[in-house]
């Protein structure tokens, strides 16, 4: 039997993977994003530089444009997933006990965690990237001045925490997201899977560690 | 008769039939024996309920030795109960404690619907084996055993996988009421042989459509389904599935 392309793309299977492939995609942005953002501890000129090389490149947008896309798919594949998810259970349990083998915090609770990323993204690019516009000149060329920015905003306890509690969010999303995409691409074999999960832990707890050392950072030191 | 035998407070669904709602009901059994299976308990209870005139509790079971598949229910919240790699029919009682309440609930899923009390209609897998769960051979004398090679290690997932008896815990326990362990069990035992493996990739997709249109839910890779399969079916054959169906759809004739 033929398949057509609409019951492929809308398949439990290939569903799965475009937001397996997506996520993996993501995690990869993010591993850039944060790499980019140690540059805070250099100092104001090698931030403000590297965020102004970034967006003075016309690449910028194909690539802005590509991360939205794999955000939307990524959002809108699983959003659809798990309402399908609920509707293939109407009634629910009187009673319901893991067996403790199985699923993890992480794991059961992926479209909440993912709910919160999404939150915060709005926040976050309503924040900074769409935020006041100071500028700073480096060489005769003026730019945004990102690092003061980000300072006074990293000022405010709350929204310091907020940034936080975002970032567990998401290093408790990929640490089951990371190994989950394997898994659903088909990749499993005896030697690898058991890696690929501690990696997805491993990758999970650096960039969570490594986002929020910078609000906590920025936080402590820039209050004084 | 032993002096560990148990008085029990059951909670169980009760519901008429399939179109109309249901609800739990209290019921007390007394003088259980410990050795008891969890569906010779329930027998203790039907008796009760038919000398006072009551409608039993109407169960799935047939073979009670755990290999035909019809023993079903939820055991307070766990599918076949508390006991690892064990269905309800092979539950003992001793697993439980004098006084204890335990909650018995049918399967749970849209797929599944409940036809009375704990009896749900699992027609739906039979529908999905129907969509692809055979190999096509041709009929006459039985060919030789040894006739075509099979390497130790395929047999053996093979084998594993033929282990599934589809009672159906896996969709049971899935939070997605997701059938992907089942399917997958059934696809990789044929696609792991030599005679399966030639419609192996247009098996994965004719069974997976079914399941999707069936309105079973999406895998979230949870692993539920492996820890409460009475057979320890194994997650790896959900990749092997996930493999097989993109490669038959991108090269689907
Ligand atoms: C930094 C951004 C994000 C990254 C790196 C990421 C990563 C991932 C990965 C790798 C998966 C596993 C896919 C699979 O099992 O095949 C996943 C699943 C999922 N994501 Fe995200 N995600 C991100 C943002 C979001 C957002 C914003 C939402 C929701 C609005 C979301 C909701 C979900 C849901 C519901 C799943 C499915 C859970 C499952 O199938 O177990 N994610 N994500
Ligand atoms: S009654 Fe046959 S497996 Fe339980």
């Amino acid at each position: 039997m033929s398949n057509s392309l609409a019951i492929t793309l809308k398949s439990s299977v290939v569903k799965k993977q475009l937001i397996g492939i997506t996520g993996l995609l993501l995690c990869g942005f993010l591993v850039t994003h944060l790499l980019g953002n140690f540059l805070l501890f250099v100092g104001p000129e090698a931030f403000n530089k590297y965020g102004h090389a970034l967006t003075s490149n016309p690449l910028i947008y194909l690539a802005e444009a590509g991360l939205l896309a794999l955000f939307l798919g990524h959002m809108g594949l699983a959003l659809k997933a798990t309402l399908e998810n609920k509707a293939a259970r109407p009634q629910r349990y009187y009673m319901k006990t893991k067996t403790g083998r199985g699923s993890t915090i992480a794991s059961s609770t992926m479209p909440y965690t993912g709910a919160i990323l999404l939150a915060f993204i709005v926040f976050h690019l309503q924040g900074i990237k769409f935020g006041a516009v100071y500028n700073v000149t480096y060489d005769g060329v003026v730019m945004r001045d990102l690092y003061k920015l980000t300072f006074e905003k990293f000022a405010s306890l709350p929204y310091a925490a907020f940034y936080v509690v975002s970032m567990i969010a998401m290093a408790i999303h990929v640490s089951h997201g990371f190994w989950s995409a394997f898994q659903s691409v088909g990749f499993w074999h005896n030697r690898y899977t058991d890696s690929i999960r501690k990696a997805a832990i491993g990758y999970a707890v650096f960039v969570g560690l490594g986002f929020s050392i910078l609000p906590i950072y920025c936080f402590l030191t820039g209050a004084n | 008769m032993s002096n560990n035998n148990m008085n029990l407070n059951l909670k169980i669904w009760r519901q008429p039939k399939k179109s109309a709602p249901g609800k739990m009901v209290d019921y007390k059994v007394s003088d259980i024996s410990p050795d008891m299976s969890f569906l010779e308990m329930l027998d203790v209870l039907n008796i009760q309920l038919v000398e006072k005139g009551e409608d039993p509790v109407v169960f799935d079971h047939d073979c009670r030795e755990g290999i035909c598949g019809m023993c079903s229910l939820m055991i307070n919240g766990q599918a076949h109960g508390p006991e690892d790699r064990t269905t309800t029919c092979q539950l003992h009682m001793r697993k439980f404690r004098d006084g204890d309440t335990i909650v018995v609930e049918p399967w749970r899923a849209k797929a599944f619907p409940v036809l009375k009390d704990l009896m749900v209609d699992r027609t739906a897998f039979d529908e999905i084996i129907s969509a692809g769960g055979f190999i096509s051979v041709n009929t006459g004398n039985a060919p030789d055993a040894n006739a075509i090679p099979i390497s130790k290690e395929n047999a053996d997932l093979s084998m594993d996988a033929a282990a599934c008896i589809g009672c159906g815990a896996c969709v049971a326990s899935c939070k997605n009421a997701s059938a992907m362990l089942f399917v997958s069990a059934k696809v990789s035992q044929f696609s792991l042989l030599p005679q399966g493996k030639v419609e192996s990739s247009e098996r994965a997709v004719n069974m997976v459509n079914k399941m999707d249109e069936l309105g079973f839910g999406n895998c979230t890779n949870e692993a539920e389904c492996e820890a409460s399969c009475p057979k320890g079916i194994s997650i790896s054959n959900i990749a092997r599935m996930n493999r097989e169906y993109t490669v038959g759809s991108i090269t689907g004739k």
